[in-house]
């Protein structure tokens, strides 16, 4: 029946489109299955896997290293003082979770928008909300002072009677970035359950059986089974999909409500959270382009789906590049001396090549998006978005840095010198990053089988295919 | 002036260094009379041209670590016949550079009204000058209910006519609330732990500049940036008025420091106070809390001696008098230029001060409303010097 169907789809004429589907020709269920549950179950592990994963190891041993010794001295190993008391550790705890954003927007939104080409990226980029959301969490610890005591933002109940201050954004930061990694937890896993049961059956040894087994939950592939899935799945992106706009809105709080000029803008939200898309998606291509080109996805993660996070990237592109636009106008609007002289001094000051590497990364050279050839040609993407997420990184750090450290009293001036440890723990996370990511990759259905074979043609009524 | 800590330099001129070609922290050799000694060279404007000055007695090797080492010893070049000044100086550049701790970085205003100002002519011909200038929103904006205070509610008045830029209160609030000394790698990275610190800016011509002195503690704000961003309630508000920092709730957000427009706040970076060595356990004031690695703090207003006087006061079972408390600055300060009482006092030398004209609060368009408040700087400038182009 399957043979039958395959054959009547390649006999048919190719349409013009063919090399822009969501999914390559000559697919059947058992292909995809077979692609995408074999790199994990029978395919020899390749050897770039066994590289980048010991160089991100050495990367976590340095992480480890670096955050005992930070826990055993204290923060004053980083390069923050007074006035620019954040630094680094803000900066990362906000790329981080602008990163994971992206992931949210396909599983979720994308999903309530019955996009059907996310079926075939969805999973690697909740994982990749994952574990940005988690070296996100991390961050906020690594900056306290006395971060054994970070538990005193949460609410509970307590001898000593004191709960946190509700009107400070840094507890609403600890119930959003909470929230958010516990509903990107569930809904990746709850993704996760029929494809594990499939690992379970094809399984060939026996422990691996049981591995698989017991992960996927007695899942047996019954039709109550899966109406009760889809359910609770419409459940999670309904859940989810407020918090990809939530998320980075509360996180952008811990700017706005503070008086620094530079940061008590009423724009931040919007361009927090296009922020976080757009480097969301940067990362979604870094990870895609190698992937299916180390592990021969191409028929399907297609140029389709390079083409569509290119355009996803060139639009939250273009509304950062509004908010960059507008900042200017609005503290000259305002007429405020000191926001007048925070945005003379991004541009002009000692931090002016953090403002002008910003410009580039984020706006100048991401507007090759505009051309086809740039959106289809991966090289060309990988290239364009690593420049923007490291964009996107400096642009976090200008933020921070630019603003605080020329605030009101000009004899509190000073700037800010980022030490060893700042940068060892940032590419420390970044190797726990990838790490997590590979195992991921190894261990883990990399992409949702039972979303791709929807994808299929003649998994649909009247055997149209998605676009 | 210089604000530097740990070294002393060799002071020149802007216009000297420039002719020389130095910069500040340029290591130079000086050479007198067949004597030299290597220095490090800081600018200073209002220095004399063709002069440099030198303080005595640094570089010492024998006087313990936190002395050892520190700064160069000017007693090399002097001579007998040539005590206190002497002439044919020669400054020599050496290759590197050697890094001076200042505490201030940037001593320009760049056109913001910090350190208000005037004439006495000013003064007389429109008394009100001061408050013209200042830019405090109207108290009736907030949507929020004012705080109320029955009892006591205290203030600071610093008169900036008569601070001379001693640094007696400084020291005097070192010395009284146990703050650690950091050493010179800590102050160049910016963490010094003053409480009080004197901001020192230079107008005008760098040749002949004007210099302005501005005494800085926490300001107490009534409307405190501080107190509604800290995450774990470790700075509130007091019954009296005061932003109380809790250390021990303190987790070490620092989220308080940025938002305080006063940058008064002080971050224990790393473990600063010396918890290990006995004689200086003996040396600490016994009623403030000595603070560990990971807290925030800054100026209390003397909150241990406002509480000893409220107690004594109890005992003796009498009402609190003017006097009764002083500050440790305010205790110092050799002009009195700060005092400290309750404003809620309709006669209390500082609320009196409050009601002055020149009475102005530090950056009052952010509607912080300060507790701590200025008297604006009166000058009474002799019209015939002035005409040199002298002050």
């Amino acid at each position: 029946m399957i043979l039958e169907h395959r054959q009547r789809e390649s006999s048919r004429p190719l349409p013009a489109m063919q090399a822009t589907r969501v999914i390559g020709p000559g697919e059947s269920f058992r292909s995809v299955t077979e692609q995408i549950s074999s790199i994990v179950l029978t395919r020899k592990t390749p050897f770039v896997w066994y590289l980048i994963f010991a160089i991100s190891l050495l990367a976590v041993g340095m992480f480890l290293l670096s955050v005992s010794y930070l826990f055993y001295r204290g923060v004053g190993i980083f390069g923050i003082q007074i006035p620019v008391a954040w630094g680094f550790a803000i900066t990362n705890f906000v790329w981080w979770i602008g990163i994971g954003h992206a992931g949210t927007l396909i599983s979720a939104i994308l999903l309530l928008l019955n996009q059907g080409w996310r079926n075939s990226i969805n999973r690697f980029a909740e994982a990749m909300t994952i574990f940005a959301v988690m070296c996100a969490g991390l961050f906020p610890i690594f900056h306290l002072g006395r971060p054994w005591i970070f538990y005193w933002l949460v609410p509970y109940p307590n001898t000593m009677h004191v709960q946190p201050q509700f009107r400070s954004p840094l507890v609403w930061d600890v119930f959003a970035v909470s929230t958010y990694a516990i509903v990107s937890l569930l809904f990746w896993y709850l993704g996760m359950v029929p494809d594990l049961a499939t690992f379970r059956d094809r399984a060939q040894r026996k422990w691996v059986r049981k591995f698989y087994g017991v992960l996927a939950l007695g899942w047996r592939g019954a039709s109550r089974h899966w109406r009760w899935h889809q359910k609770a799945s419409l459940i999670l992106a309904g859940l989810a999909t407020p918090l990809v706009l939530s998320v980075h809105t509360v996180v952008s709080f811990d700017f706005t409500i503070a008086i620094v000029p530079g940061w008590h803008s009423t724009i931040f939200p919007p361009y927090f959270v296009a922020g976080a898309i757009y480097s969301g998606f940067a990362m979604v291509l870094i990870l895609a382009i190698p992937l299916r080109s180390i592990y021969g996805l191409q028929n399907l993660v297609t140029e389709r789906h390079l083409n569509n996070c290119g355009r996803l990237m060139l639009t939250t592109g273009l509304i950062l590049a509004y908010t960059y636009a507008i900042e200017p106008f609005t503290a000259w609007y305002s007429g405020d001396t000191f926001e007048m002289y925070v945005v003379h001094n991004r541009a002009f000051g000692p931090y002016a090549w953090a403002y002008w590497t910003t410009l580039s990364c984020n706006v100048f050279i991401p507007q090759l998006l505009w051309f086809k050839s740039f959106r289809v040609h991966p090289k060309r993407l990988f290239f364009i978005a690593v420049v923007v997420l490291y964009g996107m990184w400096i642009e976090r750090y200008m933020i921070i840095v630019s603003s605080l450290h020329r605030d009101f009293l000009t004899s509190s001036w000073a700037n800010f010198v980022a030490t060893v440890w700042d940068n060892a723990v940032l590419f420390g996370s970044i190797g726990l990053f990838v790490a997590c990511f590979l195992l991921f990759v190894r261990f883990l259905p990399m992409m949702s089988i039972y979303e791709v074979r929807e994808l299929l043609p003649f998994s649909r009524p009247g055997g149209g295919t998605v676009k | 002036m210089t604000k530097l800590t740990w070294d002393n330099a060799v002071l020149l001129s802007p216009a000297t260094a420039q002719r020389l070609g130095l910069e500040n922290q340029a290591r130079v050799n000086l050479a007198l009379r067949g004597r030299s000694v290597e220095a490090s060279v800081w600018i200073l404007p209002g220095q004399p041209d063709d002069s440099a000055t030198i303080n005595l007695g640094w570089g010492r090797w024998r006087s313990g670590r936190a002395a050892n080492g520190a700064g160069f010893n000017a007693y090399k070049l002097r001579q007998s016949d040539s005590f206190w000044s002497d002439q044919g100086l020669d400054i020599k550049k050496i290759d590197r550079d050697f890094p001076l701790a200042t505490t201030e970085m940037h001593q320009a205003m760049e056109g913001r009204d910090l350190v208000m100002e005037g004439t006495l002519s000013d003064f007389q011909s429109d008394p009100g000058f001061i408050k013209k200038k200042s830019k405090q929103p109207a108290a009736e904006l907030s949507l929020y209910p004012d705080w109320k205070y029955d009892g006591h509610a205290w203030g600071m008045s610093i008169d900036l006519t008569r601070c001379v830029n001693c640094n007696a209160c400084v020291i005097a609030c070192q010395s009284e609330n146990n703050i650690p000394a950091v050493g010179k790698e800590q102050v160049l990275a910016r963490r010094t732990m003053h409480w009080l610190r004197i901001d020192t800016y230079y107008e005008g011509d760098r040749a002949n500049p004007r210099a302005f002195f501005q005494p800085v503690p926490c300001m107490q704000c009534e409307n405190a940036p501080c107190e509604l961003v800290c995450p774990v309630q470790a700075t509130n508000h007091s019954s009296d008025g005061l932003n109380d920092m809790v250390y021990n709730r303190c987790v070490g957000t620092r989220y308080c420091s940025n938002n305080c427009p006063y940058k008064v706040r002080r971050f224990n970076f790393l473990l600063f106070e010396d918890w290990v060595t006995e004689s200086i356990k003996l040396q600490r004031n016994p009623d403030v809390t000595v603070r560990s690695r990971g807290v925030m703090e800054k100026c209390t207003y003397c909150v241990q001696r406002i509480r000893e006087a409220e107690i004594n006061a109890q005992v003796e079972d009498r009402a609190l008098r003017e006097g009764d408390i002083k500050t440790a600055c305010q205790q110092s300060c050799p002009t009195e230029a700060i005092i400290f009482g309750d404003i809620n006092e309709k006669g209390s030398r500082v609320a009196r001060l409050k009601a002055q004209q020149l009475n102005y609060a530090l950056l009052a368009e952010l509607n912080t409303r300060p507790r701590t408040t200025y008297l604006a700087e009166l000058r009474n400038p002799n019209p015939e010097l002035q005409k040199d182009g002298a002050e």
